[in-house]
């Protein structure tokens, strides 16, 4: 499983090595392909599914599936972009988010892809549903309502910190994250310093005490869209006028 | 044994219960070794013998298996027949499938709900019985059905539902049930169900008779790479409904170059309308087992299990029977039929209330005993499947057709059928017809002459393939059932001119947004929202602009989801906007200027115009 591996995205051409997923290939060539559940340094999980393009016309998890040879890939497309905005849409009408006084606003990757996407308002119905929140850690809390189920804290528990603080139990619209101990989060070997306590992509597993630190204006998204830090990649090939 | 103690237990202190619930658990743990890939089994058996699993169980198990609490929790949290509560010594579970409510299934809950005063959901004060609903248990074909723990009542009234709740109160023992036992064997000392067979039309290949091994032996005359030649050459396609050629499914498990290949029997049918695979484990399961051990030895592997859903669990034990006397013929086991190094056996693993686990690589994480999640492609069950082993998995009829060509030959069989669907078919047919049952048929009947054969009238609709197939009308009754056609895993579900199509398709919304296992976006938040809009339409409050709606939800649904699942969970919304697109259009309400049809004005002021005292300038009149 070695060797440079060709293959196109929205007509150009990329290159990758095998044993790339489309969404690493893509990245490396400064090509965005928006996701959330992804993380660097994670192992794929595949369950947001905003990542989602055409392979050869048929959609698959940019974040799953490996490259292949001549791969005909699209990714920026109208359609594409639809139903990227749709599962956003779905993840926002599906938990609690209250943007405007959340501590993770303009640092946040969902509220972020809202923005990069075109989402106004979400078209489809709020479910509001009453989730609870586990505030038993000293340093941390988890608040289910902000919760978008992508395994952020999951994986970073299991493959970078070597615990296993957080899972999930229930099933379909009842599943939701839950921490290693009946008596909830205080209970576990959780820290503060844990890889797992960064890897929230939204306000969900958040440490107390440092809620709004950073001001409006200095945070991650407020003056560039998400993924902009990948698209730069791509800008000294495009200045030179060749790949 | 140990089941005594419990019972006992009841009576005595409770610490001393504690006690007791704590040695039990430790022993099943042990019994299975410790082993948390049992984990389905030990919490299946815990469930027997304790009526649930309380959150200090799930502490004991995850020391006794070394696994995080937390992966004890999500596997009991996932499959309905778990509970973390305590439920009644008799758990009744009525099937809510459509066909059951079609035939009077809310007349026979309301005749519980009353004998027993309890709503759904709850347990009586007296600690006797659970009341739940279930979804489709396989019993379409003598609805309404219930399951009470794990034997099945079937073609309920709500005064034999009355009769039920009397004989359990005064005889304590789903044992003591007055039954009428089924037909075939259903009235089998081990199985012992009111079940009927209700086998209609019996085939060549599937129901004819089988001499034991005879498939087997001339499977093993051969070289396994001839056994697979063979499949590929009767161009059999796999029976579950997706339809992808066994042979080269095969083909891909034997050039895997991992170890300890494993075959798995896909007996998870849970498709609501889809009972045929029941039929086939009470009548024909030898063929299914001779199947599966010739998959092992074409493939090299020498573990085979069987996914049985826990719906049918009533089978266990005559299944169970079936493959202990195959071990004393020599049909499993070690040297088979003295041929030397072909070591292959047979393990049933009983699910616990899942459709999702139906999913091919839910199925094998089931196994695993985790939540039945499905599992990221690729790598493939065939690379990479039951416990990171090269796995072969197939539909219980699937493994039929296998034994029936090596014992015909390939060329017998593809002359059944047509070009691209050679075979036979087995259909499971319930609804308005005057025969529901099982029908074993060549593939490419027309719908038009199978709706003669069950006696099926005045029909406006067809779902073929059961709740995520498609829902089809009159003007596509010419059309033949087969891949290339109307596919199906053999569901076929009649509807006349009296059912509403719109109340159906919400039935099966209703069925998916349960089903759903919550991994992915579009499943588990999707098909809320279609069920919500689809649900509007039908009561007469949507507008004209909601027809576009679901469309397009239902497209990014389809084409979004992560398993085979989610991307036909939209069918009911989508096959219908086709089909029976009138059916929405003649509900449709104009919106008035500014508003929305399914704006309730007069009710989103009630509140406020208590407070106020006064009515609305508005929507007050």
């Amino acid at each position: 499983m070695s060797g440079e591996i060709t293959l196109t995205i929205d007509g150009v051409e990329v290159r990758g090595q095998a044993g790339q997923t489309i969404l690493q290939a893509a990245a490396l060539s400064g090509i965005y392909v928006p996701h959330l559940c992804a993380k660097r340094g994670l192992s794929p999980w595949g369950s947001c599914r905003v990542c989602t393009v055409l392979v050869n016309g048929r959609p698959q998890a940019a974040c799953i599936q490996p490259i292949a040879e001549g791969m005909v890939i699209e990714n920026d497309t109208e359609t594409l972009r639809d139903m990227r905005r749709a599962l956003v849409e779905m993840l926002f009408v599906e938990g609690n988010h209250f943007c405007p006084f959340c501590e993770k606003s303009g640092n946040c990757e969902l509220q972020a892809m809202g923005y990069r996407l075109g989402m106004l308002a979400p078209q489809y119905p709020y479910f509001f549903p009453l989730r609870d929140v586990d505030a038993s850690h000293p340093d941390l809390f988890l608040d289910r309502n902000r919760c978008i189920l992508c395994a952020r804290c999951v994986r970073a528990s299991q493959e970078l910190d070597g615990k296993n603080v957080y899972g999930f139990v229930g099933r379909g619209a009842h599943k939701h994250v839950v921490a290693n101990a009946s008596a909830g989060l205080g209970a576990t070997n959780a820290a503060v310093a844990d890889m797992a306590s960064e890897a929230c992509p939204v306000g969900s597993l958040m440490k107390k005490r440092i809620g709004y630190a950073i001001p409006i204006g200095q945070r991650a998204y407020d003056s560039r869209p998400i993924g902009s830090e990948i698209e730069d990649r791509a800008k000294p090939a495009q200045a030179g006028g060749a790949r | 044994m140990v089941m005594e103690q419990v019972c006992d237990g009841q009576s005595k202190m409770k610490d001393n219960m504690a006690e007791t619930q704590e040695s039990v658990i430790r022993e099943i743990c042990g019994r299975f070794g410790n082993d948390r890939t049992r984990l389905m089994d030990i919490l299946l058996e815990a469930h027997r013998r304790l009526g649930s699993v309380s959150g200090e169980a799930v502490d004991v198990i995850a020391l006794a298996v070394s696994a995080p609490r937390v992966e004890v929790e999500s596997t009991l949290s996932f499959y309905a027949f778990f509970s973390p509560k305590p439920r009644g010594r008799f758990v009744i579970r009525l099937c809510n499938d459509i066909i059951d409510q079609m035939h009077g299934s809310d007349r026979v809950g309301r005749a519980f709900r009353e004998e027993l005063g309890i709503d759904f959901g709850h347990t009586t004060s007296d600690g006797f019985f659970t009341l739940e609903r279930t979804p489709c248990i396989g019993m379409c074909d003598q609805s309404p059905a219930a399951l009470i723990n794990d034997k099945i009542v079937t073609s309920l009234s709500s005064d034999r539902a009355r009769e039920l709740v009397a004989e359990l109160r005064a005889s304590g023992s789903v044992d003591h049930l007055k039954l009428t036992l089924g037909n075939g064997n259903n009235s089998h000392p081990l199985v012992r169900s009111v079940v009927r067979n209700n086998l209609r039309e019996r085939g060549p290949v599937v129901f004819a008779s089988l001499v034991r091994g005879s498939a087997l032996r001339k499977a093993l005359a051969e070289s396994a790479t001839e056994v697979i030649k063979n499949i590929k050459v009767s161009r059999l396609r796999g029976r579950g409904g997706a339809g992808f050629p066994t042979g080269m499914k095969w083909e891909f498990a034997r050039a895997a170059t991992g170890a300890n290949k494993v075959v798995v029997c896909n007996a998870d049918e849970g498709e609501p309308g889809t009972f045929k695979d029941r039929v086939i484990l009470t009548e024909a399961a030898d063929l299914v087992f001779e199947g599966m051990t010739i998959a092992g030895y074409a493939v090299g592997a020498a573990t085979g299990i069987v996914y049985l859903r826990g719906e049918y669990a009533y089978l266990l034990a005559f299944l169970e029977s079936l493959l202990k006397e195959r071990r004393e013929a020599g049909l499993l086991g070690r040297n088979i039929l003295g041929k030397q190094g072909f070591d292959f056996d047979i393990r049933i693993q009983l699910g616990a209330g899942a459709y999702i686990c139906g999913e091919e690589t839910a199925l094998l994480s089931s196994c695993e005993g985790k939540r039945g999640d499905p599992k990221n492609r690729p790598p493939f069950p065939a690379q990479s499947g039951y416990m990171g082993r090269p796995t072969v998995i197939n539909n219980v009829e699937t493994f039929c057709c296998v034994a029936r060509i090596l014992e015909n030959g390939p060329g017998w069989f593809s002359s059944i059928g047509t070009s691209d669907s050679t075979g036979t078919k087995v259909y499971s047919v319930s609804g308005d017809c005057d025969r529901p049952g099982v029908y074993e048929v060549p593939f490419g009947v027309r719908v038009s002459d199978l709706l003669t054969m069950v006696g099926a009238r005045d029909t406006a609709a067809v779902q073929v393939g059961g709740a995520s197939g498609q829902m089809i009308g009159p003007k596509d009754f010419g059309r033949t059932l087969r891949f290339d056609d109307l596919a199906t895993g053999g569901a076929v579900m009649i509807f006349n001119q009296q059912r509403d199509v719109l109340a159906v398709a919400g039935a099966f919304m209703d069925f998916f947004c349960e089903e759903s296992c919550g991994y992915c976006t579009p499943c588990r938040v999707g098909n809320r929202l279609l069920r919500e809009r689809l649900g509007q339409v039908a009561s007469g409050k949507g507008s004209p602009e909601d027809l576009d709606y679901l469309q397009r939800l239902g497209e990014t649904v389809k084409a979004t989801s992560r398993c085979g699942l989610g991307q036909t969970s939209a069918q009911p919304v989508l096959t219908t906007l086709r089909s029976f697109r009138s059916e929405y259009e003649r509900r449709l309400r104009k919106s008035e200027p500014g508003l929305l049809p399914s704006f309730d004005g007069a009710a989103a002021v009630a509140v406020a115009e208590s407070l106020a005292q006064r009515r609305s300038v508005y929507f007050g009149k």
